[in-house]
């Protein structure tokens, strides 16, 4: 247990971080965090003596999209504080200066790309953890990555992306 | 020469993130002085990157809630372990034959239904290939067992992963041979093994199955009994005419040998 404790514990920052850039919620992204956890340790004896970090952010990831796919199937529920996080239209000062949240870009991409912007760009994996983690070889990592760093930054310029994500 | 290789998305990419090789981050360097555009693109893409980063940097560090704490999450997984019914029943055999230690319980506890169900087609093509086969007189096996050491070599090598005969002596049966089966699309590997009564078994074995490792799983078919399981990569099945309790010891031996074999290091159990 001690071994395990040792092994988990430096990774649960990183963990917590990427979970919360998901879903942008405190209590959700550490409820997600604990759901990794859990499993991992119940899957420990299972482990392979593969990357420890990649095995564990392919598992968060995972529950993250099947936790979307039954919100999805149920039909999407938002909490108030999700409320707080649309943007008034034409109201927010930052708009007019053209200096837009590097979070309101990212909420912009679609999962796969926030996630491998994530993964790669704030969590440090190697590009081959995140082709384990996303389960796609390693040149679509690179394709992938390319096109959401290009997507980022035409938001970043022109404003436009966000929009079109909060109708859907 | 290598930097001869023209530049493409992924040095750029590489690029951004600071992982290029010297070299490379050479001839990067070189291309983009030739390319303004590009240069100017890539900057803002480093920009946003440390942006990211930047932002969310507060969160990992943040001290860690106390119910993310390991040991306060093992302790809980103690109290109510998350058994599933099938598996939890298998392990309850174990037990029952003392086949088992304590310790081993989490493996079964943790297979997955999705793997049990991959395991319960592959159950009923062997039970199938079974079948058609044990009650054949003239030809029960394509390759008898005097020809041991090449029989589990073809097998091998169609099926794609190391095979063994387990030697199941001890439980009163002999190999007599083994013949390789079509199971959807992939090939499979049965051996037949004969008791001094003139009763047969088979071992089907095929690859698939993502999971390191599953719990048994029991299931009978018109007095055909089977228990099929997924251990590195393999889904193995093991069927006879006889009941549960007769089956599960050669069962047991057989995945026991198998694990003995593929770890040195579990050798002794």
């Amino acid at each position: 247990m001690d071994e395990i404790a040792s092994l988990l514990e430096p990774q649960i920052p990183g963990l917590r971080r990427y979970a919360w850039a998901l879903l942008r919620d405190g209590e959700a992204a550490d409820d997600l965090v604990q759901d990794t956890l859990e499993r991992a340790i119940s899957r420990w004896s299972q482990r392979r003596d593969g990357d420890l970090k990649a095995w564990l952010f392919a598992i968060q990831r995972n529950l993250f999209i099947n936790g979307l796919r039954r919100r999805k199937a149920r039909g999407t529920r938002v909490g108030e504080e999700a409320l707080n996080d649309v943007p008034a239209p034409g109201m927010s000062p930052e708009s007019h200066a053209g200096l837009h949240d590097v979070l309101k870009g990212l909420d912009a991409l679609p999962e796969e790309q926030r996630s491998i912007l994530l993964l790669v760009g704030v969590e440090d994996l190697s590009y081959e953890q995140a082709a384990q983690v996303l389960d796609i070889p390693l040149g679509t990592v690179m394709s992938r990555l390319s096109r959401a760093r290009a997507r980022l930054r035409d938001f970043m310029e022109t404003g436009r992306g966000a929009v079109l994500r909060r109708v859907k | 020469m290598t930097g001869e290789r023209p530049i493409g998305e992924d040095d750029l990419q590489a690029f951004v993130d600071g992982r290029l090789s010297p070299s490379r981050l050479e001839a990067v360097r070189a291309y983009l002085a030739d390319h303004s555009a590009t240069a100017e693109q890539v900057e803002r893409e480093i920009e946003h990157r440390e942006a990211l980063r930047t932002r969310l940097a507060f969160k990992a560090r943040e001290p860690i809630p106390s119910r993310l704490r390991i040991a306060n999450l093992v302790a809980a997984q103690r109290r109510s372990p998350l058994v599933r019914p099938a598996a939890y029943a298998a392990a309850l055999a174990w037990l029952a034959i003392g086949g088992i230690l304590g310790a081993w319980g989490g493996v079964w506890w943790a297979s997955r239904a999705q793997t049990q169900s991959a395991a319960i087609s592959v159950a009923d093509n062997a039970i199938a290939a079974h079948r058609i086969y044990v009650s054949e007189r003239l030809h029960p096996v394509e390759v008898p067992a005097d020809q041991e050491a090449h029989l589990v070599q073809w097998l091998s090598r169609r099926v794609g992963k190391p095979l063994t005969a387990p030697n199941l002596n001890a439980q009163g049966y002999h190999l007599i041979g083994g013949r390789l089966l079509p199971d959807s699309g992939e090939a499979a590997a049965q051996f037949m093994y004969e008791n001094v009564g003139g009763n047969r078994l088979t071992l089907y074995a095929r690859s698939g199955g993502s999971e390191a490792q599953t719990s048994f799983r029991f299931e009978e078919q018109g007095g055909v009994s089977a228990f099929s399981w997924i251990d590195k990569g393999l889904s193995y099945v093991v069927s006879a005419k006889a009941d549960r309790t007769q089956l599960l010891p050669i069962a047991e031996a057989i995945f026991k040998q198998f694990e003995a074999a593929g770890d040195p290091a579990k050798g002794h159990l």
